[in-house]
């Protein structure tokens, strides 16, 4: 069948030069999006797909730094007012025009989606889009906003003409799917495929390929499998196990980079008595996780190395903070802690712990790389320094609710836990704010801090961030904030950034991207 | 008959009633939807306004009345994941399931049937012997595992046939199927040999045993006796006697194999139901488990009653009555 295929192939190429061929791509993906509207679930598979079809004002590269993209350039032009620019060449894939009408549009459109179970409300309440001419628009707000480039890279920017009472039910069909990004959107099979053709008047970097296919295989082994026998071009999520083995096959060119998403421990600092701890034997106890020599120690007792070698098969980085080197608000001065068993021991023993206690970490089975295999070393790990590990991991479905809201008085249930943070925003105060800050529901802040770490000095350092306009400024600010709250108060204890790992067909590399997307874009020809 | 039918079919009305309530409360009391749809980044504030959004602040008992009362307009709610009705969403998936199950349901007669009589025949053979070990392995070996070993023999290494997805569609008779391309076909018949695997060497085993027992009968030798030919005997004689049994248990397993086909599909990224009820059940997507669930209970009453029939036509001996 293979021979009879090149036969047919040779003797085409071989007796029709002149016709040009076209060029075809499938795409294996982890994660299907669960609608093909844009605005319709603010979660990653769905951004992710979006953009092949969609551009947005500002653009994120594959580090996340913000690039023009719809939006020639934008700046602050009064403390509370951002004008931005817009591009005056770009075309619809129905061939209109592209104005600040279709802005203004998407910015109503976006929040008020029905049914929609993750809004993008989180990117535009409190945002007013004002239309100043065909291709400026002013976006105020209340106070200084100097994430604006941020958020407004989240969120697509869809056709006035075509969006206009459009359903979700229209997007998934096709009849309002008209964007203004490198592809086009042709058929969309749930569960099976997603087909998109070649944008010929895009105006970024011009498509290479005529026609892609995404095919959603969940499965891992089926994923490597797949791209093995030649089904699919390019795969992403390689599970570790298969890393090492599809290095040494040739016909395969993997790309691996730092992802944006932090592996960490959440630790109760909020409970007096906390439900899953108890002294050696059984006995109550006072939560000594409330003492930041015990946190510390349990820091140092964490053999990040071995976690990263062992466990992670090499396939991750040792933390010392929230997001990797190179990230916006990254402090120059914080390094993963070292493995110290010795300073450990004394920590625990000037902290009144020098015997120990007993202690249940939770975590996911499914939802981050290897998060049960993580959960279980860090057990033996704290075992050293005398704490007494259950390990009690179960799927995310359960694992979420019980780890947000599953004490009886609905806040979080566990004393330690296993989490991930990727940040979306590409920049530090994205995990600062939700998991550092003061849980406050009134102000939005610490909507993920599920050990409830307060500390208004770190509060008053992250608003202050949110309110300096000036980038450099505010790097520093936020530097300082995650310097206090990780180095200092140990309100979270980073374990490892996680690396992201794509495998396509030789001859193709995958230009690898810190926020986990798979898109057309990012493969490139050798 | 006609009264058998509706005596089945309120028995089943009550059975599904049941089951619909059990599944709605035990959803519940595994996890909250909520935590899997939101965002992570979202406000506390943005977390409650989707809880109002679907409804789930209200108590489990009144959100399941609300749930009846739209069931008996034939709405069975929208997906909370993808929006849509759950009830098109698993009919568009039905289908590829059907297809699959039906292909499997061939290849697993096809082999199980004269290989079965043949070992019933014949059980001193070696071949038997090595026919009934196989059944065997083909029973205890795991659907995950076998899928992956198939589609690293006869994708990867041999590339004959394609790893993953549903193949090409073709009309016939205004059915669309993938069962009537040739890429259709390639591409359906991993899935469908992995899924085949159980079932065939079940049935096996079941007109083996069957061989054994109705070759002993004075019918048979009655049959021999008389100078009929091998074939006869065998296709006539053995054959009508031993379906009984196998009829049951194919009725069974063909909703067992709709329902259950989940892993195979995973494996396989075969579009069908069974991938999204696995995927409905990790995300907590009620409304989409519960109308699954519904459909399948109602499919699998619906064969129990087909197989009943069947018998009256292939055992005299049994009569269908209505009680009265």
């Amino acid at each position: 069948m293979k021979i009879l295929k090149q036969l047919i192939a040779l003797m085409v190429i071989c007796f029709v030069p002149s016709i040009a061929f076209s060029e075809n791509l499938k795409i294996g993906i982890k994660g299907e999006p669960s609608s093909i509207d844009p605005h319709y679930h603010n979660v990653g598979p769905n951004n992710m797909f979006g953009n092949n079809i969609f551009s947005h004002l500002v653009g994120q590269d594959e580090n996340q730094q913000a690039i023009p993209d719809l939006a020639t350039s934008w700046k602050p032009i009064n403390d509370t007012t951002w004008e931005f620019k817009l591009r005056k060449d770009v075309k619809w894939h129905d061939g209109s025009k592209f104005t600040a009408d279709d802005v203004i549009f998407t910015a109503s459109r976006a929040l008020n989606v029905p049914k929609s179970p993750a809004s993008f409300g989180i990117y535009l309440k409190g945002k007013t889009f004002v239309k100043i001419d065909d291709y400026t628009v002013h976006v105020k707000t209340e106070k200084p906003y100097p994430l604006m480039p941020n958020d407004l890279g989240v969120v697509k920017i869809v056709s006035k003409k075509y969006g206009t009472n459009a359903t979700t039910e229209d997007y998934n069909s096709g009849k309002a799917t008209i964007g203004t990004g490198p592809y086009k959107f042709k058929e969309y099979i749930k569960g099976d495929k997603i087909v998109l053709v070649k944008n010929s008047d895009y105006f970024g970097k011009k498509p290479e390929f005529d026609v892609v296919e995404f095919k959603p295989i969940k499965s891992g082994p089926a994923r490597v499998a797949a791209l093995l026998s030649g089904d699919v071009d390019l795969i992403d999520s390689v599970p570790p196990v298969d890393v090492a083995k599809l290095k040494k096959n040739k016909k395969i060119q993997l790309s691996s980079g730092p992802s944006n998403r932090v592996i960490y421990l959440h630790i109760d600092q909020f409970r007096e008595d906390s439900p899953y701890i108890k002294a050696i034997g059984g006995g109550k106890i006072k939560n000594p996780l409330l003492n930041v020599k015990v946190r510390k120690a349990i820091s140092l007792a964490i053999n990040r190395d071995a976690m990263v070698s062992k466990v992670m098969e090499g396939l991750a980085i040792p933390a010392g903070q929230l997001l990797p080197k190179g990230f916006h608000g990254v402090s120059p001065n914080m390094k993963p802690d070292p493995y110290d068993i010795k300073t450990a021991k004394m920590l625990m023993k000037e902290a009144g712990y020098g015997k120990g206690f007993e202690l249940t970490i939770h975590g996911p089975n499914d939802r981050y790389i290897n998060d049960a295999k993580i959960a279980e070393a860090l057990g033996q790990m704290l075992s050293k320094i005398g704490i007494k590990c259950k390990i009690e991991v179960m799927p995310k479905a359960v694992y979420f609710k019980r780890a947000s809201a599953g004490a009886p008085d609905k806040t979080p249930e566990f004393s330690m836990m296993v989490l991930g943070w990727g940040a979306g925003s590409g920049e530090a105060s994205s995990p600062l704010k939700s998991l550092l800050a003061t849980h406050d529901k009134t102000k939005g802040m610490g909507g993920a801090n599920r050990g409830r770490h307060s500390d208004p000095k770190v509060d008053a350092l992250i608003d202050k961030a949110l309110a300096t306009v000036d980038s450099d400024a505010r790097g520093k600010v936020l530097a300082e904030a995650t310097e206090l709250a990780v180095g200092k108060n140990y309100g979270i204890i980073p374990i490892h950034y996680q690396v992201n790992t794509w495998a396509a067909k030789a001859g193709y590399t995958y230009l690898p991207r810190t926020d986990e997307y798979t898109v057309v874009a990012g493969l490139q020809k050798k | 008959m006609t009264a058998f039918i509706l005596q089945r079919s309120t028995q089943s009305i009550v059975v599904l009633f049941v089951m619909s309530l059990i599944v709605f409360c035990g959803v519940n009391l595994i996890g909250d939807p909520i935590y899997m749809m939101i965002s992570p980044e979202s406000t506390q504030a943005e977390i409650e306004r989707t809880i109002k959004e679907f409804g789930l602040d209200k108590p489990v008992l009144e959100q399941y009345w609300y749930f009846l009362k739209n069931v008996l307009n034939g709405d069975f709610g929208l997906s909370f994941v993808q929006g849509i009705p759950a009830l098109s969403l698993i009919l568009e998936r039905f289908p590829a399931t059907i297809e699959l199950a039906l292909f499997s349901l061939f290849i697993s007669l096809v082999f199980a049937l004269p290989l079965g009589i043949y070992a019933g025949l014949k059980p001193d053979r070696k071949i038997s012997k090595f026919i009934m070990a196989g059944s065997i392995l083909g029973f205890s070996m795991p659907t995950f595992w076998v899928g992956i070993m198939l589609i690293m023999l006869f994708a990867v290494h041999l590339g004959w046939l394609p790893s993953t997805g549903r193949g090409e569609l073709g009309t016939f008779l205004g059915i669309e199927s993938s069962l009537f391309t040739l890429d259709g076909l390639s591409h359906i018949f991993l899935p469908a040999l992995n899924l085949a695997l159980f079932k065939l060497s079940s049935v096996l085993r079941l007109t083996r045993a069957g061989t054994r027992e109705v070759a002993l009968q004075d019918y048979i030798k009655f049959a021999r006796a008389k100078g009929l030919s091998e074939s006869r005997v065998v296709n006539v004689h053995l054959l009508k006697n031993i379906l009984i049994p196998v009829v049951t248990v194919i009725g069974l397993e063909f909703g067992s194999l709709v329902a259950f086909s989940t892993v195979t599909e995973t494996v396989f990224a075969w579009p069908g139901a069974g991938k999204l009820i696995i995927d409905a059940v990790y995300n907590l997507d009620r409304p989409v488990i519960v109308a699954y669930l519904i459909i399948i209970v109602a499919f699998f009453v619906f064969l129990n009653l087909i197989v009943d029939i069947l018998y009256s036509f292939l055992d005299p001996r049994v009569r269908i009555k209505g009680s009265d």
